[in-house]
Order: C-alpha cells, then structure tokens, then sequence
C-alpha cells in the first residue's frame, strides 16, 4: 500500500498529464462498451439518464438477436463483406498500380500534379462528394441522362434503380481512395534499394522485369500488412458512402444497406432499440475477432508489423 | 514498412528522385506515353467533378432549368453568388460554427493528445503501459453507435450544444499512437533527463521542450484533426436539431434533404403554400455555390498541408 501511493506520487505529474484523455476514453469509449448489455436488453429511455435507463431495462436474453437474424442481419451482413471484399481487391490493386506509375513518370513536376490531383478527393466529405455527383446522376438535369438523351436512349432514374449501384459505390470508393492508397505504396517503393535496380539494369532487364522482379516483390509485405488489417475491418463500412452518397433513397436499400447504415437507421426512427443495438453488438464483436485473427496471422507472416 | 524506410522516404524528396535512380533507365516512349494517359485520366477524373460543380454554380438559373446541368453553358450568371452574399444569414452561420468548432477542438485535441502521448512517451513514467493499453484498445473494440449515443444524450446531455460537435471528435487513438512515435524519435531522453537535473517539472519539460522539438508531429495532427472537424456532418446528424448549431458540411446536406421533401410530398402539401416554400429555397445554382464556398478553403489550403498529412500518414504505420 505504502508503495502504491509512494508510485502515484513520484509520477504525478505525469499522471496529471493523462487525465483529461482518461476521461475522454472513459467517457466516450469504455462507458459505451459497457452499454453494449444494451444488446441483451429491453431498453426504455428513463429520465434518469443513461445508467438508471441500463441498470433498470428488463433483460431479455437473446431475443434482440433472434429478431434481428429472422429481419435483416443476412443481407446487410451480405452486402457489408461483399462490398469490402470488393473494395479491398479493387483499391489494392488501382493503388499498386499508380502509386507504381507515379514512380515511373519521368517529369517529377508532372508527377507531383498527378498525385496532388489524385490525392483530392480524400480531403472531401461525403456530402460534398454527393453533391459533386448528383450533377452526373440527377435524374432530369444530371450529365449521364442528358448524354442518354442525346444518344436517343431512355433516361436512367438513378436514384430509384438499384442495378447500377454496386458499380457506382465500387467506383465511388476507387475515386476516393485511390490517391491514399497509392501514397503509402509510394512511400514503400521510395524506400527500395535502388542498387538493385542498378544491377538488374546491367544485367538488361527491362522495366516491366524490374516491376514484376523487384517492385512487387519489395511490396509484397506492406500489400499483406494492408490487406490482412483491411479483413479486419470487413464488418465496417464508410457510413457516408452508403448513406450519403444514394441520397439515403429506400428504392435502393436492397443494394445499398449495411450495417453501419442499418444501426443508424435504427437509431434515428427508435423503432427497435434492442435490435439495432444486437447489431452494433454483432458488428463490434465479428470486427474484434477478426482484429485478433488478423493481428495473428500478421504475427505469423512478419512479427515487426504486428499491432501487438 | 520500417522506420529507416521510412526515414529515406523522407530524406528524398520526391521531385529530386525516381526508381532506378537515373534517366538511362526510363520507361520505353511508349511505355512512359501509356502510364501518362492512365494517371492523367484518372487525376483528370479526380478533379473533375468539382470543375463541373463550379461550372453549374455560375450558369444562369433559366438556362439550368431549360437545359439541365451543361459543361459548356449557354449564358453565365454571378446571380448565385449574389444571392449568397445578400441573403445568406445560414452560411454564414454555419460557416461560424465551422470555424469555431475546428479552431476550439483542434486546439483542445492537440492540448489533450499531446500531453497523454508524451507521457505514454516517457520510459520512467511507472503506468506508461496501462495507458498505452487503453488508449490502443480502443481502437479494437468498440460499443458500437447505440450505447454512444444513449452516453451522449443521456449521461452526457450533449444534443442540441455545440459540445457535441467538439467533443466527439477530438481525442483518437490512432494520432495518439502517431504523436507517441513523435515524441519517441525526435525527443531524446537525455535532453528530459538534463532539464529535470535542471528543476522543471513534467509540464515545463512539454511545453518548452518536448512539444517544440516534436512540432512536425504536433503540425500533422492538428491538420488530422482540423480536417475532421471541417469535413465532419455525422455528429450533426446525430445531435444536431438546431439550426443555429449547423456546421457548413450539415447545412449542406440539410439543404439537399429539404428539397428532396418538398420534392416528394409536394402532393399533400398545399400548393399555395407550396410555391411559397420552394420560392424560398435557393435554387439549383446557389446550391452548387454553396458546396464551391464549403470546398473552397479545403482545395486552397490542401497542396501546402499535403507534406505534412503525407508524413503522418507514413508515421502512423511505423509500431514501436
């Protein structure tokens, strides 16, 4: 006891330092983690506030989640991970792409345009970008009807036909993320040796040999690091995109719900607290074990990069 | 990636080198010709709907009407943004609360990061791992959005207050890590050790100190998080009623939902009445204006933080 408190008070100073994002964490972070009983809960809103409100709702055992499994959890789940796989595949292989083709422009001047232009889109939020694409997709004034209008073809009623969705959200998440994800490749092919390509020059290789022998190769760890921490985050998505994006139309939430969007939705009309909350609980819990999973499999490939 | 990886990246300017090292191994002519055309479109394609926007933002208003959005409009107009400057009481409120909320909480972010991430920094600081452990954990598990937002409103009584759009935001895990690499390489410890021979306390040693030598990694997160709070709507979404409280990204979307309401209930709505409320909405123009006046800052000031934002980006994937 004598040496706890002898502890505390040779690092107080410090300990005073950590305090304010002590309770930040405590506040935002554990306390809702704790809340997550809400899952197991029939939760009713009491003027208490929120921990009388947790304490004080009946349990209801795994009702929420029978519910939630008999309605909706089989398509957002479906479309979360179909939609991250796809992201995944896409975005690594346009960012390897560019990020390799960056390198490979011989104008610097040019190049560094290249990648400031590429780079934009990561720096506008999801309403913006909505906007910026409503004027290609608005059904009577946008850009795509009014070149299919001139081609003598049927207007489009892009906000009501799902058809072309899963194609313009995986071309929505590439304009995005493009230029992120080729910064950080870029980063990783800057930091190859460049007497390896000295040597496969005099050995007279051409550029394509040097991509496909040196570049990829040297890129295969940090492609693997991102894509395994990527699974790991397969039951996320960005809220924006497929919220924001589609205008949060109805006609489209066959294509374009997932569980992020579902628990908002939940959330918003209050229709069924419980359930919506079995959801979150069901998104955190997948998310963690896949986190360890991956964090794993990253300890087994190459132990430097491990989160822990 | 690796540290020293890393530091070479650094160390090279991007313009000054290329792979290879030197102009004899150059891409073929048509080689180099192909990989322009594929970055150039696709960095054509990057920017090119905000062009279109700033172009439907300055076409007349009949000609938007008759003809839909144009690249090449028949006649242009200034009206839009006429009618912004004139009559635009909600931008320039929520242009205010923007700027508020992105200079308070950036500033309150950095403060409480920075203090956290230096002392998780310090190998003498007894409880360094607990509080690494914590702050990392969060970034593995969370609550999910449901108990967050019953904290918010029901232990916390944020809805509605303009604490909902700061607090939020301003602590994350992983700048804390980026800050704790920081502090870790660019602070050496003896320099701490000597200024506490030399009598200063925790804090004297942070902020004259620790915090001017780490300044490069204080920069990034504060652009980190001056863009999160610029760029952020979804703490709006969720507690925001208020529209004295709307930031720029929020009204924007509002602006857009109340039309698509009037758009699809226009029939149970009664149409004098209606008139009135769609005459009193901006039109089709002032609305892309408003995005260009919500962009504007961000396109400006984004080439000079681009370094920076780059940096932390490669930092925060270096793990001690």
């Amino acid at each position: 006891m004598h040496n706890v408190i002898r502890n505390f008070k040779k690092n107080k100073e410090l300990l005073f330092m950590v305090l304010p994002v002590t309770v930040w964490l405590i506040l935002f972070s554990y306390l809702p983690m704790f809340g997550i009983v809400i899952a197991f809960k029939d939760y009713k809103i009491h003027k208490n506030g929120f921990l009388y409100s947790l304490i004080y709702s009946k349990w209801v055992g795994l009702k929420n989640f029978e519910y939630l499994f008999k309605t909706d959890a089989w398509l957002i789940t479906r479309n979360t991970i179909l939609y991250n796989i796809v992201f995944i595949v896409t975005g690594l292989i346009f960012s390897v792409t560019f990020a390799i083709l960056l390198c490979e422009v011989a104008n610097r001047r040019l190049a560094k345009f290249y990648q400031t232009t590429m780079f934009l889109p990561h720096f506008l939020s999801w309403v913006v970008v909505g906007y910026f694409f409503y004027g290609f997709l608005s059904i009577d004034k946008g850009f795509f009807n009014q070149i299919l209008k001139i081609m003598g073809k049927e207007p489009v009623l892009w906000y009501s036909d799902p058809s072309p969705w899963p194609f313009i959200l995986i071309f929505m998440n590439l304009w995005k993320g493009t230029g992120y994800g080729s910064v950080v490749y870029m980063a990783a092919i800057m930091g190859i040796d460049k007497t390896y390509y000295e040597a496969a020059m005099l050995d007279g290789a051409s550029k394509w040999q040097q991509i496909k022998h040196i570049t990829l190769p040297m890129l295969k760890p940090v492609m693997i690091i991102l894509t395994v921490l990527a699974l790991g985050r397969i039951f996320n998505s960005d809220f924006g995109l497929f919220y924001q994006v589609p205008r949060d139309s109805g006609a489209l939430y066959d294509v374009t719900n997932v569980i992020d969007t579902f628990v908002f939705r939940g959330l918003r009309t209050f229709s069924n607290i419980g359930m919506t909350a079995a959801a979150g609980f069901y998104q955190s819990i997948m998310g963690f074990l896949l986190v360890l999973i991956s964090n794993y499999i990253i300890n087994k490939i190459d132990s430097e990069n491990a989160l822990f | 990636m690796t540290r020293s990886e890393i530091n070479r990246f650094h160390n090279d300017d991007l313009r000054k080198r290329r792979v290879g090292g030197n102009r004899f191994n150059s891409l073929p002519l048509g080689g180099e010709i192909c990989a322009h055309l594929m970055v150039g479109l696709f960095s054509f394609l990057c920017v090119f709907p905000f062009a279109f926007v700033i172009i439907i933002s300055f076409t007349d208003e009949k000609m938007l009407v008759e003809n839909g959005y144009r690249l090449f409009p028949e006649k242009w107009s200034l009206a839009a943004y006429k009618y912004i400057v004139s009559s635009g009481e909600q931008l320039l409120q929520s242009y205010f609360i923007t700027i508020f909320i992105t200079i308070v909480g950036t500033l309150m972010g950095v403060l409480m990061m920075g203090m956290f991430s230096y002392a998780i920094s310090r190998s003498t600081f007894r409880y360094k791992n607990f509080f690494t452990f914590m702050a990392v954990f969060t970034m593995l598990f969370n609550g999910g959005l449901v108990p967050y937002y019953m904290v918010c409103t029901q232990l916390l009584h944020l809805r509605d207050t303009i604490w909902a759009l700061i607090l939020p935001l301003c602590v994350n895990a992983f700048y804390i890590v980026v800050l704790r690499t920081f502090f870790k390489t660019m602070v050496p410890e003896s320099v701490i050790e000597s200024a506490k021979i030399d009598g200063a306390n925790e804090l004297r040693i942070f902020f004259q100190i620790a915090a001017p030598i780490a300044k490069p990694g204080i920069v990034t997160i504060a652009l980190f998080l001056t863009l999160g709070y610029w760029n952020d709507w979804f703490q709006a979404l969720l507690f925001i009623e208020n529209n004295k409280l709307y930031p720029v990204q929020y009204m924007l979307k509002k602006l857009e939902s109340s039309i698509e309401f009037i758009y699809m209930y226009s029939g149970y709505i009664d149409p004098v009445k209606r008139v009135e409320i769609i005459a009193s909405l901006p039109t089709e123009a002032v609305r892309m204006a408003m995005v260009v006046l919500a962009t504007g800052p961000i396109i400006f000031a984004y080439p000079f933080f681009q370094k920076y934002y780059v940096r932390g980006l490669t930092v925060g994937a270096v793990k001690e």
